[in-house]
């Protein structure tokens, strides 16, 4: 149970030292998506559901067909800026810096034989069979919340341009085409919107581990106890490496963590509730 | 002939009343023309009240004012409104009507039978017989069914072209709101129907004519007849459901010939009691102006026979914005048409393959023919007619499954593992604090 409990020989116990883990702009763009996902799963899910009990009063409380509508397309454009943006960053960083380290290895996002293996130590541990698995800059759930944006992006962005200008793609395809674009669009959007306010939330936030919420995604920076605690590869590597002195940060700022309560507070409450309405009218 | 005819205002046998009425209608044909069903009472214009025995001024010498008599109740006093009247006009007898008066000594004791219109109003009469109220009266000692007088009144009986006549144009529906707006009537008569002329006010016909004014907008009368008024069940009725296109286009008359050429005037003459007519639609006594809402409530409307259709259609995107109550999105007769709907193998028809594109085109101006291959009935729970739709429909159902299926059990496990461990640091940290205690 080595999860919690401090290694005596770890003479990191009670390190108030801070690493940053996300950068700057990398929490601007997760803000912006953020904002622009809680927007789309908002503005959308009265037409997932119609039927629901709930739905028309949502829909007008909203704003109505125009207002939603219309809100609707400018935060899907501002996430595809995001994503967009997101890619550019990745491009720059492979091409311009030679970061290869992003392609393979511990410091990528890319899956691995070793998330497999962790996959399964998880499995083990959860059931009291085994260790807690050492994880590194990213867990395979990480990296599995990651693609999904990828995989989402493409289905539902794709599927969505489709919709919002029909005569401009029936040029290229068939109108029953729309039929299809239109129910991956919502199965697609209510897989993405359910995960995200489920289990993205509970695995970030809302587990014992890391409840109510944790703060990096808002502050960047995370104690090098807790990084010990919850990367222990990670920090050992960058320890062996060399490089944890590099990636040292000041201590979050006051208002960096009340913005951080805020905005997150805020988040967890609109997609527990959007979760909630849409697995009721599911249910019903 | 004036004199002939004259001489027969008195008398009451059917041989008299025959030669009168050859002779009025010899006399004024016009008049018969005018006054529709209305035998002319026009030829006792010339009668002398001198003739006739007991004479006006006989009875008038009590009837004139509302003389109290011994037992309490009043003589109706006539003198005011009888000679106003369509009958006062015309110089009428008062025997005329009340022929058991005739010869009998003044003053009479007896109450005097109830006048017999049909003498003279045969064809009103005959019409009045066969409407649901005289079936109603005739059924019934206490029927609240309305008898001639009901409406017409009794001596201040005025023309119904009078604006001061209960059976004006725009009295009716005030004269008519007399028992059927009255829910004791209604009750005790088991008018289906309800309360309606409290819907036909608030309607566009009913405002038409009270707010509007409008001579041309409809009253009771002109849909369901004024004397021969028959219950919508019965086939000879006005508004029995086979003769209710015709009813209505009897001023949308251009309507009319549209919906005869559509489908559901086709079923109806095949005798399918349930093809749409008017009032599916437009109600009968709710009857709005065609707005987007009131299109948007045929949805319902339409799917009490179309349900499949109406199914298929609240999945789409036009559908289910309609359901959330926007009326942006194109529901059943932006794409069907209304009067005009025609099967879609016709080539007539709005959604046939010949003219699909150009319908679309109404709300998506840059519509191709590949564009309106869109399916505004597609079915994800048919294989047969959707199999592509279903299969990924199905695909898309699977992926969500197995994804929450996996991570439900990973988050559920995870949950128990991390409660589990708390726990046990806990008690260890109470165990812990408990030495150094």
């Amino acid at each position: 149970m080595g999860e919690t409990k401090p290694n005596p020989d770890d003479s990191g116990a009670g390190d108030h030292r801070f690493v940053l883990r996300f950068h700057r702009n990398d929490r601007l763009l997760h803000g912006a998506l953020m904002a622009s996902f809680l927007t789309l799963a908002l503005t959308g899910i009265p037409l997932l559901f119609p039927m629901a009990p709930w739905a028309t009063t949502l829909a007008h409380l909203l704003g109505g067909y125009r207002v939603t509508g219309v809100a609707h397309r400018i935060a899907a454009v501002t996430l595809m800026l995001v994503f967009t943006t997101h890619v550019a960053r990745l491009m720059h960083r492979l091409f311009v810096r030679k970061d290869y380290g992003m392609l393979w290895g511990p410091r990528s996002l890319v899956p691995q034989p070793s998330d497999l293996v962790q996959l399964l130590q998880h499995f083990r541990w959860f059931v009291g069979l085994g260790k807690r698995p050492r994880f590194d800059r990213y867990s395979y759930w990480e990296k599995f919340d990651y693609w999904a944006v990828f995989w989402g992006m493409g289905i539902i962005g794709t599927s969505g341009l489709m919709l919002w200008f029909p005569s401009f793609f029936a040029r290229f395809v068939p109108g029953w085409i729309f039929n299809i674009a239109l129910v991956v669009h919502g199965e697609e959007a209510l897989m993405a919107m359910v995960f995200i306010f489920t289990v993205h939330f509970f695995n970030g936030h809302l587990r014992p581990d890391k409840f109510p919420m944790d703060l990096v995604i808002f502050t960047g920076r995370v104690s090098v106890e807790e990084l010990k605690h919850e990367r222990p590869a990670e920090y050992e590597r960058m320890v062996a490496e060399g490089t944890l002195n590099d990636v040292l940060a000041t201590p979050p700022s006051g208002r960096l963590v009340t913005m951080g309560r805020l905005v997150g507070t805020l988040a967890v409450t609109i997609g527990l509730t959007v979760a909630g309405l849409a697995i009721y009218a599911l249910l019903h | 002939m004036r004199l002939m005819i004259a001489a027969t205002t008195g008398l009451r046998t059917r041989t008299s009343l025959g030669i009168f009425i050859v002779a009025a209608v010899a006399l004024d044909s016009s008049a018969r023309a005018e006054g529709g069903e209305q035998k002319p009472a026009a030829p006792a214009a010339q009668a002398s009240p001198s003739e006739a025995s007991p004479s006006n001024d006989e009875c008038l010498g009590c009837h004139s004012n509302a003389v109290d008599r011994s037992n309490g109740r009043a003589i109706p006093a006539v003198s005011d409104t009888f000679p106003d009247s369509v009958h006062g006009q015309i110089n009428l007898n008062c025997i005329d009507c009340h022929a058991d008066l005739k010869d009998k000594d003044l003053p009479h004791t007896e109450k005097l039978a109830k006048p017999t219109c049909s003498e003279c109003h045969e064809d009103a009469a005959k019409a009045y017989d066969n409407s649901v109220h005289a079936i109603s009266r005739s059924k019934s000692s206490d029927s609240a069914a309305p008898w001639c007088s009901d409406c017409h009144g009794v001596h201040d009986i005025r023309s119904s072209k009078d604006p001061k006549s209960p059976t004006y144009h725009f009295n009716v529906p005030a004269l008519c709101s007399k028992c059927h707006g009255d829910q004791a009537i209604i009750n005790k008569a088991q008018i289906k129907a309800g309360n309606v002329p409290a819907h036909f006010q608030d309607s566009i016909h009913g405002r038409a004519l009270t707010k509007s004014g409008l001579l041309v907008a409809p009253n009771c009368a002109t849909c369901h007849g004024n004397h021969e008024i028959r219950r919508a069940s019965d086939p000879k009725s006005r508004v029995n459901r086979a003769n209710i296109p015709k009813t209505c286009g009897t001023c949308h008359e251009g309507i009319l010939n549209v919906y005869e050429t559509s489908v559901h005037a086709a079923a109806l003459r095949e005798g399918n009691p349930r093809a749409a007519v008017c009032v599916d639609c437009h109600t009968a006594h709710d009857t709005q102006e065609v707005s987007a809402t009131f299109k948007m409530g045929l949805v319902k409307e339409c799917g009490t026979c179309h349900q499949e259709s109406m199914r298929t259609f609240r999945d789409t995107f036009h559908g289910k914005v309609s359901t959330l109550g926007f009326t942006r999105a194109a529901t059943c007769a932006d794409c069907h048409g209304a009067h005009d709907i025609l099967p879609k193998k016709d080539p007539n028809s709005l959604v046939s393959d010949q003219r699909r594109t150009s319908t679309c085109r109404k709300c998506h101006a840059g519509a191709s023919d590949r564009f309106s291959r869109y399916d505004p009935h597609a079915d994800a729970h048919n294989r047969e007619h959707d199999p592509i739709l279903y299969y990924i429909t199905l695909a898309m159902k699977g992926l969500l499954v197995s994804v929450f299926a996996f991570f439900g059990l990973h988050t559920m496990l995870w949950l128990g593992r991390s409660l589990v461990t708390l726990r046990r640091l806990q008690t260890q940290g109470r165990r812990n604090g408990g030495d150094k205690a």
